[in-house]
């Protein structure tokens, strides 16, 4: 199985809070300018450290929102702004989490200019390669959309014709994360939605699945990204559907 | 790394040690607990999950552990053989890649100490494979001397499958990774040879008190 092995020592890298895009009432896209940064695979993400004055320090992982530029060119093809990344820039996308340590410092009180540390990119399995050929089917739970946006996006930059499916669950319409890039998706792409808090809200089950995403037969690639919970039920509904272990590729928080 | 001093901070970006300020922010309160968190992780209360596939379901009566030397020889022990062992309770400090660290964990199993008995082995590595097809290395040292389990109840209950039940490995003196959810045997190796994570860019070795996290670190 292939694997992009992360090559040399991950040195910490200051990087600049550039811009900030609201996406829903809780969530919060960071745009950063980072020198040298060598580029990434979507699904990859960074560690992403905060120091205090009193030099109490901690660190958190974060996914990459952003395509990654590995595949140059092609970016705003489509005249849509869909947040692929400028050179020497990544995005995050951070969901506020009220108890949280590093959540709402990062969602809230960080502003454009303020300097965090960082480095990576880290994680060489669950990513999504432009020259990757089989259909992909994605299954985001909540912010888990993070990652798999950025694999939509390279999809996007690279002009690719693999077909992608996404499946994306959200307590309401209101909580889905790039509402308005995924309201027209490019070719290729499917996207459906379940939400779980509006009115006869639901949980993701066996006949979206097996409806909305591949049969087993044509052996898809499967990200499955979200909370601890709804990771375990995608992940045995697809093995329960046929679909071989280790095509599903899983990536979990909380 | 330097050491980080106590004077004010005079601007809103500064330079310390090996670190920058982040302005404004202050994180937690230090704690007692403090002493038992290696560098760059935090407290947590829960269990959190991490796996790269799907959990594999693997009923006991298929369960098997085998121990395969370099010289290819086999020991196995069915699950009833592994109950039969004298067990052991450790309560040890989970600490994870991922950033966080869980005190105070009471797990039951077998040391590898007693797996160990009867095996002949020169080899100076460790590969440990799982159902599923995860594999994870290390030095064989850090499997003996009370050091190691295979463990199969966690908090007094049968170990579930997302943490890696019926039986996991346990090294809690390295990153969790190392501890091998729904193991199935352990290949000696007279080389050094990387598991899933360690050929992903992860440190070979992973102790989390050097924050050995990365190739390199």
């Amino acid at each position: 199985m292939a694997r992009t092995a992360v090559s040399g020592r991950l040195i910490w890298r200051v990087a600049t809070l550039a811009t900030i895009r609201d996406e829903t009432a809780t969530a919060r896209t960071l745009s950063f300018d980072v020198p040298d940064w060598p580029g990434h695979l979507p699904g990859q993400h960074v560690d992403v450290r905060l120091t205090a004055d009193d030099g109490y320090s901690t660190q958190r992982s974060y996914s990459l929102a952003s395509d990654g530029g590995i595949s140059d060119g092609g970016i705003s093809d489509g005249g849509i702004s869909h947040g692929g990344i400028s050179h020497g820039g990544i995005e995050l996308t951070v969901q506020k989490v009220d108890d949280g340590e590093v959540s709402p410092y990062l969602a809230s009180v960080l502003k454009v200019g303020d300097p965090v540390e960082l480095r990576g990119p880290v994680g060489g399995w669950f990513v999504w390669r432009p020259t990757d050929t089989a259909p992909v089917l994605l299954v985001a739970g909540g912010s888990g959309i993070v990652p798999l946006m950025a694999m939509i996006r390279a999809r996007q930059a690279a002009a690719s014709r693999v077909p992608f499916r996404l499946i994306y669950s959200a307590r309401t319409p209101a909580d889905v994360i790039y509402a308005n890039e995924l309201r027209l998706p490019a070719g290729g792409l499917d996207v459906h939605y379940i939400f779980t808090r509006n009115g006869t809200g639901r949980r993701i089950g066996v006949a979206d699945v097996n409806t909305h995403g591949w049969p087993a037969d044509f052996e898809p690639d499967c990200f499955v990204c979200g909370p601890t919970g709804f990771v375990e039920t995608v992940a045995d509904i697809l093995v329960a559907l046929g679909h071989q272990p280790r095509k599903v590729k899983t990536e979990r928080f909380g | 790394m330097a050491p980080i001093g106590s004077q004010g901070c005079f601007s809103f970006c500064s330079v310390r040690g090996m670190g920058i300020v982040s302005p404004g922010f202050h994180g937690r309160p230090p704690a007692d607990q403090d002493k038992r968190l290696p560098p760059g992780q935090y407290l947590t209360e829960d269990f959190p999950v991490l796996s790269a596939g799907p959990t594999p379901r693997v009923p006991q009566q298929e369960w098997e552990f085998v121990i395969t030397t370099e010289a290819g020889q086999d020991y196995r022990w069915s699950w009833g053989d592994m109950m039969a062992l004298p067990s052991q309770a450790p309560t040890v400090d989970l600490h994870c890649v991922t950033k966080w660290t869980k005190l105070d964990t009471a797990w039951r199993g077998v040391s590898l100490d007693t797996l160990f008995e009867g095996v002949e082995t020169a080899a100076d590595f460790a590969l440990a494979f799982s159902y599923g097809g995860y594999t994870t290395n290390m030095p064989m040292q850090d499997l003996l001397d009370g050091q190691a389990w295979i463990v199969y109840e966690y908090g007094g209950e049968p170990l579930a499958p997302e943490h890696g039940g019926p039986a996991r490995l346990l090294v809690p003196h390295l990153y969790l990774w190392k501890s091998a959810k729904w193991v199935r045997g352990i290949r000696l190796t007279l080389e050094d040879q990387p598991g899933f994570w360690e050929t992903a860019g992860y440190h070979d070795y992973g102790d989390p008190w050097l924050e050995q996290r990365y190739q390199g670190d």
